[in-house]
């Protein structure tokens, strides 16, 4: 099974881009590691942790683009599974602090002093431990989604009404968890960590670390999602994308396949979150914005929806772009700029960077076999083989 | 009455005093229709008679008023959604020809084979012998096998239709439900499909929907004429096109 699921994912296309990933992933810390402080080759440790939060970003978007590109699905509130991720990741690092906490309190987090609880609310228990956290990261939004899709998909919510309720329910945990007594640490959310497994989260070797391992994370989930798009299950998913009620007739449960391929997209944007909360070392509400998801989905549809590769390349090039731009002296225009970028895109490069590359690409390659094969046609008959009609 | 009785446990597809409304429309008017296993019935009708609606009440895509539905004789469809009416073996070719346009006509025919539809079965698929063989074999049918390779958006009208015909017989229903199937083929393609039609009949149950008069006549079938939701005339071509309240109705009155 495995060999057989390998050769068909793996295709040229996807064999560039996951070594490209690896190598950034081993080379990025092991320059900021070895080589010496200030020299050029040393990538300083603000730039791991930057890039690292790119990765993440960037298996946000193959998250976004494994549903919508493929499924049809538009879901403009994956920011909530991203941060029910981070939530989870950073309820870990918070009851790591222990003690080391502004009031010293070795069981509660210093937001449940400030707030004289005594004691620490049922859902904190457990995140002391890390395989907890860890489960909770892929379960919490793999359950939310498992149970907003169950009921949307089977009441055949689809197209703008799905994306606005998805908005409804990110823009609602926006709004519990910034209260108070809902037990995440409101407004502020979660912050101040200390270490991870034991680790200094603010050391370099973790940085670097948590780099490697977000792009390890960022390769399994590209090949997790090239299995099932290259599966017959993928082509369904097409299908459902292109004509939802005709795949019913030939007899496909389609909401059974929404909620799978939703579930599982969740989980993977949970992962997502989980890896971005220690390198940026903060969780907040903000993380719930309805802007947040929307903007997830820009990505997507800038790198070339449908593509994969163009999700997670769509992810860097604008956050690296947001970045550049915010940090001059234009940052107070970068959301004029992002919607620029959108209204360019959407006018210039409907299909996105990939998709416009690949329709340019391929025709070339495929004219470029074709009079490969018309040459050996020719030089066939030449040698008296009749070459089969190629009819209409 | 006693005669009926046996005619509904003998039929593939019975319908029984179906109504149907939309918002006081009543686009279906006590409708009662029975097609033997392995019969070909000619549907005919104005626009407006109901034929479409027809077609989604068997289906499942829309739910009757009142009326009795049955397949097989003993399944009430009325009571089932369009995924398990499919898998129960009630195949449909829709009005505008509808073909996964993205996808090769290869992999349509592929996802239209009656194989395991689960989430599972397609995530762990892999392709068997007898299913390429099966794609092959209504490749040859429906004269698509140089164009396995081709997207099906990319196909002519003509053959689209075709494809979604070669999709039904991918499917392998008891029951197939062709929804104007030569609308936009030229003279040649028209009568080509009418030999494919007769061809399937050969061990398919077949209900057509039809506009075209030379096409209904070349498949010399029972033919039912629609009007106003209900039946109006049943009989040969002949007989049918000859009855003067059919004529009335197709020419106004």
């Amino acid at each position: 099974m495995t060999p057989h699921i390998l050769t068909r994912s793996l295709d040229r296309a996807a064999t560039t881009f996951i070594l490209i990933v690896a190598g950034l992933g081993v080379l990025i810390p092991l320059s900021n590691l070895l080589m010496p402080q200030g020299s050029m080759f040393q990538v300083p440790t603000y730039l791991v942790a930057l890039w690292g939060k790119y990765v993440c970003y960037a298996i946000l978007a193959l998250s976004i683009d494994l549903i919508w590109g493929y499924c049809g699905i538009l879901s403009l509130g994956h920011g909530a599974f991203f941060a029910l991720g981070g939530y989870a990741m950073g309820m870990y690092l918070m009851r790591q602090i222990g003690s080391r906490g502004v009031y010293g309190n070795p069981v509660l987090p210093d937001f449940m002093v400030f707030l004289n609880w005594d004691k620490l609310p049922w859902y904190w228990y457990g995140f002391d431990k890390f395989w907890f956290a860890a489960l909770m990261v892929l379960l919490v939004p793999g359950l939310l989604a498992f149970c907003f899709g169950w009921l949307a998909f089977r009441s055949r919510v689809t197209g703008v009404y799905l994306s606005i309720i998805t908005q409804a329910m990110t823009y609602a945990l926006l709004l519990g968890f910034f209260r108070n007594d809902f037990g995440f640490g409101g407004n502020n959310g979660l912050t101040d960590f200390k270490d991870i497994l034991g680790f200094n989260v603010q050391a370099d070797g973790t940085r670097c670390a948590l780099f490697l391992l977000s792009c390890l994370a960022l390769v399994i989930a590209f090949l997790i999602c090239r299995a099932v798009v290259t599966s017959k299950l993928g082509k369904v998913l097409i299908a459902i994308r292109d004509a939802e009620s005709r795949t019913r007739f030939l007899g496909y449960r389609v909401e059974t396949y929404k909620l799978f391929v939703f579930t599982l997209s969740a989980c993977m944007a949970g992962v997502a979150g989980a890896l971005y909360v220690p390198q940026v070392g903060i969780i907040n509400p903000s993380e719930f914005a309805p802007a947040n998801s929307i903007e997830a989905v820009i990505w997507v549809a800038v790198g070339g929806r449908g593509t994969l590769v163009g999700a997670a390349l769509g992810a860097v090039v604008v956050n690296y772009a947001k970045t550049f731009f915010t940090s001059g002296p234009l940052a107070p225009y970068w959301l004029f700029m992002l919607g620029a970028l959108f209204i360019l895109v959407t006018l210039l490069l409907p299909k996105g960077i990939v998709g416009t590359f690949n329709a340019w690409w391929e025709p070339w390659k495929a004219r470029r076999s074709a009079g490969i094969a018309a040459d050996e046609e020719s030089a066939a008959r030449e040698d008296g083989i009749g070459a089969p009609n190629p009819a209409e | 009455m006693n005669v009926m009785d046996t005619r509904a446990t003998s039929a593939m597809l019975y319908l029984d005093g179906v109504h149907v409304s939309f918002d006081g429309f009543h686009a279906i008017n006590n409708l009662s229709l029975a097609l033997e296993p392995g019969e070909m019935r000619a549907i005919i009708g104005p626009n407006g008679a109901g034929k479409t609606t027809m077609m989604d009440i068997i289906t499942g895509k829309t739910k009757p008023d009142e009326g009795t539905v049955l397949f097989d004789g003993s399944v009430d469809l009325t009571r089932l959604d369009e995924t398990r009416i499919a898998e129960l073996g009630i195949g449909r070719k829709f009005q505008k020809p509808t073909v996964f346009e993205s996808q090769t006509v290869q992999d349509n025919l592929l996802l239209a084979l009656n194989v395991d539809h689960s989430v599972r079965g397609t995530l762990f698929w892999r392709g068997s012998k007898g299913e390429s063989e099966r794609i092959d074999k209504v490749l040859e049918t429906i004269r698509l096998t140089d164009a396995r390779n081709r997207l099906a958006g990319s196909l002519s009208h003509g053959q689209k239709q075709w494809l979604e015909i070669g999709m039904l017989l991918a499917q392998d229903p008891k029951v197939l439900l062709v929804d104007e199937p030569v609308a936009g083929m030229t003279d040649v393609e028209t009568h080509l499909t009418a030999e494919l039609l007769k061809q399937i009949n050969k061990n398919h149950t077949i209900m057509v929907v039809e506009h075209d008069m030379t096409f209904v006549r070349e498949l010399g079938v029972k033919v039912t004429c629609l009007h106003e939701g209900s039946v109006l005339a049943e009989g040969s071509i002949d007989q049918v096109s000859s009855n003067e309240r059919v004529v009335e109705v197709y020419l106004g009155r």
